[in-house]
């Protein structure tokens, strides 16, 4: 929990990760590189201090993963949201049972969610089974731009992924969290599309789709699918750490949000190990829409709290005290959420 | 330039009766390469990690860079075989080398520019048609912002303004500028009218909006715009931290900037080259 000028807040980290990049475990140069990436995410947006050497960064253990969210983090609970990636690294990327582990012994903290990949067929359903009936898990995260053999990535809306969607449906697997990377398949098209999303949501309205990093880089298309389909969600993954490095983009992103998809849709996230959630947290309770960006309401309290933990703690019945509850706002379903807002001249 | 070699022409001797060929040019025809995705030069992102022109003056060599190993391949494949077009296309060029560094499918681009492979050549089973779609998909988008922010303009300039009236301003009643022009030429590209009396908020298509549709089209148009600023910024700021030194080969973006940008960066006229 985190307090402030008198104000309580349940804090949920909605995507964590327990990553291990160390050479020994690269497959490949791609795996250096993959590693690399997030390094440089990492040092263009963070505050100088909160900046980790190249080793820590590389791996974590789940030691330093609990300190760095509950001793330090104000971090009430947590969600893993592994990443396989077993195309760059011998025994993938995010460690998948050492996560589960760490959730088992801390249940009230962490809840882990698993990953599954379309492309592994029958026997890729059989696994799912196997893994929910040993796991027990509530949600998966998928990483669309994963590499499979020949293939370098899939849609949500390809037939196989449908045929494990309605698996999930079956295990009660009801949230599934979607990070849009570079699909390159087919490269026709624009890699970060976001429109398989809209598919899968309007097939499958039973099931929550959390976009992470709220469909960025193509914001613009993920608010408008969101805003259409009511069980469409934003995970707020890369787009928290702006706040430091480019403060009014953010301002924008979490305008656009409240504006397209509403307060109760948003989830906040550290997107651990990439950043840590100390600051993040500390810093969104600060935050504020610049005045000059009319187009926008100011945030409010009651929005940073959902934000910031009420909103997915509903959607993984993760107990909150009851003082620190808050009922849903009365908006739409679909369709913007403040029109009365619809543009800066009206709100003068 | 901090990446850029510089010594070039002078030294190099092109056969009796043929142009020579200087960094210069080079450097001038790259600056009709665009970004698609950012639809701007790669120039003035700082993607061109140098250039080279053989001792013969009619061999060229660039290198390009790009914010993250894991840019979208196909982006990154236009910007390489864009410029290979565009060097190819100098007086007095015979031979060309386009090289895309340190990227996931470098190999794979650079093989595919050597061999004139094109698209299809290069990415084999992973390319269906073109990438003209694509590219149409980054114009329609670069339009929609430059429509937005000229329109905010105007909301901005008079807090009085409906904003239903926005549905009828024509090219006309826009202040002649900067952003003016950038719409302009957005409007050519997509092969919408550019006289005085064609109306500003306008679809792909170039239909207008009904009174009642004019808001929600417009603060469509303006999460576009906010999108493709963040991205232009943070691309730049990525390849800032990836390549020391590579600040100084970027223009500054007025849109999207924040007061941070103001410092630190290298006024943009240190780095073009004036005819």
């Amino acid at each position: 929990m985190y307090s402030k000028d008198g104000e309580n807040y349940f804090i949920v980290d909605a995507h964590i990760a327990l990553w291990d990049a160390r050479p020994e475990n690269q497959r490949n140069i791609h795996g250096k590189q993959f590693i690399d990436c997030f390094y440089d995410y990492h040092r263009n947006l963070s505050p100088e201090s909160e900046l980790w050497t190249y080793e820590e960064y590389l791996y974590q253990g789940g030691e330093r993963l609990m300190k760095d969210l509950f001793t330090d983090g104000y971090v009430d609970h947590a969600i893993f949201q592994p990443a396989y990636l077993g195309e760059f690294y011998h025994r993938g990327f995010g460690q998948t049972e050492e996560a589960y582990g760490l959730a088992a012994a801390n249940p009230d903290k962490l809840t882990y969610n698993h990953c599954f990949d379309p492309r592994q067929g029958e026997a890729g359903l059989d696994q799912l089974r196997a893994d929910h009936e040993r796991m027990g898990f509530k949600g998966v995260k998928l990483y669309t731009a994963e590499w499979h053999g020949d293939s370098r990535g899939y849609k949500l809306s390809d037939p196989w992924t449908y045929r494990y969607f309605e698996e999930c449906r079956k295990l009660g697997v009801r949230n599934i969290h979607v990070h849009k990377g570079p699909t390159i398949r087919p490269l026709d098209r624009d890699a970060f599309d976001v429109s398989d999303v809209d598919h899968a949501a309007s097939d499958f309205t039973d099931l929550n789709f959390v976009v992470e990093h709220v469909g960025l880089p193509r914001l613009e298309d993920f608010c408008w699918i969101a805003t259409q389909e009511p069980n469409v969600h934003g995970g707020l993954a890369v787009a928290m750490p702006f706040m430091h490095s480019r403060p009014r983009y953010f301002a924008q992103i979490i305008g656009e949000l409240i504006y397209w998809i509403g307060e109760d849709r948003i989830q906040f996230s550290s997107d651990y190990a990439l950043w840590t959630p100390k600051w993040l947290v500390e810093r969104f309770v600060d935050f504020q829409i610049p005045e000059d960006m009319t187009e926008y309401g100011q945030l409010t309290v009651q929005q940073k709290k959902k934000i910031l933990g009420l909103n997915a703690a509903k959607m993984y019945d993760i107990p909150v005290p009851e003082e620190l509850r808050l009922p849903d706002a009365e908006e739409t379903a679909t369709g913007p959420r403040q029109p009365e807002r619809a543009d800066l001249a009206s709100a003068r | 330039m901090t990446a850029v070699h510089v010594d070039t022409g002078a030294r190099g001797r092109a056969p009796v009766g043929e142009r020579t060929v200087t960094d210069d040019d080079v450097r001038r025809s790259l600056h009709a390469v665009l970004d698609p995705e950012l639809d701007e030069p790669i120039t003035e992102l700082g993607f061109v990690r140098s250039i080279r022109v053989g001792a013969d003056a009619t061999t060229v060599e660039v290198h390009l860079r790009l914010p993250t190993s894991f840019c979208s391949p196909n982006f990154a494949y236009l910007m390489a075989s864009d410029s290979k077009d565009a060097i190819s296309a100098i007086p007095g060029v015979r031979r060309v080398v386009v090289e895309l560094d340190d990227h996931h499918d470098s190999e794979l681009i650079n093989a595919g520019l050597a061999a004139d492979a094109g698209y299809r050549g290069t990415f084999r089973h992973e390319a269906e048609d073109s990438l003209d779609e694509l590219r149409r998909t980054f114009r329609r988008k670069a339009h929609t912002a430059a429509m937005e922010r000229c329109l905010t303009g105007l909301l901005r300039a008079d807090r009085e303004l409906p904003e239903e009236d926005l549905g009828t301003v024509r090219l006309r009643d826009l202040p002649a500028g900067r952003e003016k022009e950038a719409l302009l030429r957005r409007r050519t590209a997509l092969g919408l009218p550019g006289d005085g009396d064609a109306c500003v908020l306008v679809d792909d298509e170039g239909r207008t909006y009904a009174p009642g549709a004019v808001p929600l089209a417009l603060r469509r148009a303006r999460s576009t715009r906010i999108s493709i600023d963040g991205n232009a910024h943070f691309c730049r700021g990525l390849l800032r931290t990836r390549y020391e030194g590579s600040g100084a080969d970027q223009a500054f973006r007025a849109e999207g900037s924040e007061p941070a940008d103001q410092h630190g960066l290298l006024p943009l006229t240190v780095k073009e080259h004036q005819p």
